[in-house]
């Protein structure tokens, strides 16, 4: 029995590298998305470009190449990553790519009505953008922005095999070390399904919060 | 006579194929009330959105106090407008939407601040305080902290009004803000632009399809056809002795469907 806490220790401390990465990759994924999704409906060419090709380019390719990319092919052109900055790289990219579609259609889903508002009040472009389409905006993005999140926790098990000892590395020690492949796998797959719970909870909360008063029953 | 602070140049102005305004003139007065009526389609609509900067024209000119809305002069050339000018030159108008067009994520105080305090600068304390005595006028400060999914379709209509004063206006349009309330909302709606009437020296442009209610409120009113001004002249003259046959023929259409003239 004291060989299995001291294993599950060795879980949980993978579990802690996994939250590290889920919550990191989610705050790049997050600014990259706003970055292209905005760029895609940007009235300047160069930026509409730019933002097409990486979304294009990131959700075309695998995420499992992305990385290996990152960590093995980055240093010989002289960038060397730490397997966490790998990983947070690779993840937020590529999820950030997603959630960058999700932040253009939250935006072009907003009312003609609602831009017109703008002008007539004399808002300038941004001060519309900042104060009346994105808050509005957000509240669309905000479950497809769980999925994106939840997607990222799960793609975060790929960092194993640049040896950054997340849950699914810690839980190959274990298994290596006692020859149960059972225990480990089956207390991950757990630990995997609380976290995306959280997410889901959390992301809902969020979203409760943010719709008050918006239907005219809950103030 | 003073100079016309709205002047409309043979402006025209398509949607495809389809010629909505067709070398559209007209003058505005300051302080005039100004009925526009017409079928659906005529472009009296447009004009509103057009004086807004809603929609751009394809020729002629408009001038708002004697300044180019669209075009800015430089070194003696009348160039198109960039958005500073056209920033400045809404800073004069104000406009009413038909679907009320509030913003739904905020109150009704923080609707009616939002403006001022972004474009103007206005501090938060003396932007409510004037977002307070507006809201009253409208006969809304009791749900100044009410969302605007909470009230009716009059209520809303009316804080759209506070918010569009707010900024202090010159002129004000007014694009059917009646036509999408209950019967029995229009009352409190009608009755919010009588008080601006009197207590303000606004030039307000309505169209609007209240016959009864562009009779008693206009200066002046304008018969709207296929793009075109066909007939305009004082309401009594209008209403009850129109000369043209397209508005006899519109205003027969207007009585059968059973508004008051």
């Amino acid at each position: 029995m004291t060989q299995w806490s001291g294993y599950l220790g060795l879980i949980l401390q993978g579990a802690l590298v996994t939250i590290e990465l889920t919550l990191m990759g989610s705050v790049l994924a997050l600014i990259m998305a706003f970055l292209a999704g905005m760029g895609r409906l940007s009235r300047f060419f160069v930026l509409r470009a730019l933002a097409t090709a990486y979304i294009e380019f990131f959700r075309g390719t695998s995420i499992f190449v992305q990385l290996f990319f990152a960590y093995f092919v980055l240093p010989l052109i002289g960038l060397e990553l730490t397997p966490l900055q790998a990983g947070v790289l690779a993840l937020g990219l590529n999820v950030g790519a997603y959630a960058a579609e999700v932040v253009r259609g939250a935006v072009q889903s907003i009312g003609r009505e609602q831009h017109e508002a703008c002008i007539a009040l004399n808002l300038g472009r941004w001060q519309g953008l900042r104060h009346v389409i994105l808050p509005q905006a957000f509240l669309v993005m905000l479950p497809t922005f769980g999925n994106n999140a939840i997607e990222l926790l799960k793609a975060t098990s790929v960092v194993s095999l640049i040896s950054l000892a997340d849950l699914t590395f810690q839980a190959q020690v274990v298994r290596a070390q006692t020859g149960n492949t059972m225990v480990p796998f089956a207390t991950i797959l757990v630990i995997y399904f609380i976290l995306a719970l959280l997410i889901s909870w959390g992301v809902r909360s969020l979203e409760r919060r943010m719709a008050r008063g918006l239907d005219g029953v809950r103030v | 006579m003073s100079a016309p602070i709205i002047k409309v140049d043979a402006i025209s102005k398509s949607f495809g194929a389809f010629k909505v305004l067709d070398g559209l003139s007209m003058q505005v007065m300051p302080r005039e009330k100004l009925a526009l009526i017409g079928p659906s389609g005529s472009g009296k609509t447009t004009i509103l959105r057009i004086l807004m900067t809603l929609e751009r024209i394809d020729g002629g000119h408009i001038q708002i106090e004697g300044e180019h809305l669209y075009h800015m002069e430089r070194n003696g050339q009348l160039l198109p407008a960039d958005e500073r000018h056209l920033a400045r030159m809404r800073q004069k108008i104000g406009m009413v939407f038909q679907l009320f067009n509030l913003f739904p994520h905020k109150s009704v105080i923080d609707n009616v601040t939002l403006a001022p305090m972004l474009t103007k600068g206005t501090p938060r304390a003396a932007a409510e305080k004037r977002a307070m005595e507006l809201l009253d006028m409208v006969g809304m400060a009791d749900k100044a902290r009410a969302m605007p999914a909470q009230l009716s379709g009059g209520q809303k209509q009316r804080v759209a009004i506070a918010r569009a004063l707010a900024l202090q206006p010159k002129i004000m349009l007014f694009d059917e803000v009646t036509s999408a309330l209950d019967p029995e909302l229009v009352e409190e709606v009608l009755n919010v632009l009588w008080r601006l009437c009197a207590e303000t020296d606004m030039t307000m442009l309505l169209v609007t399809h209240e016959m009864g209610f562009a009779h008693d409120f206009a200066d002046r009113v304008l018969f709207f056809d296929r793009g075109k001004i066909v007939e305009e002249g004082k309401p009594d003259e209008i209403f009850r002795h129109p000369k043209q046959e397209r508005t006899q023929g519109f205003l027969k259409k207007i009585i059968a469907a059973g508004h008051r003239v």
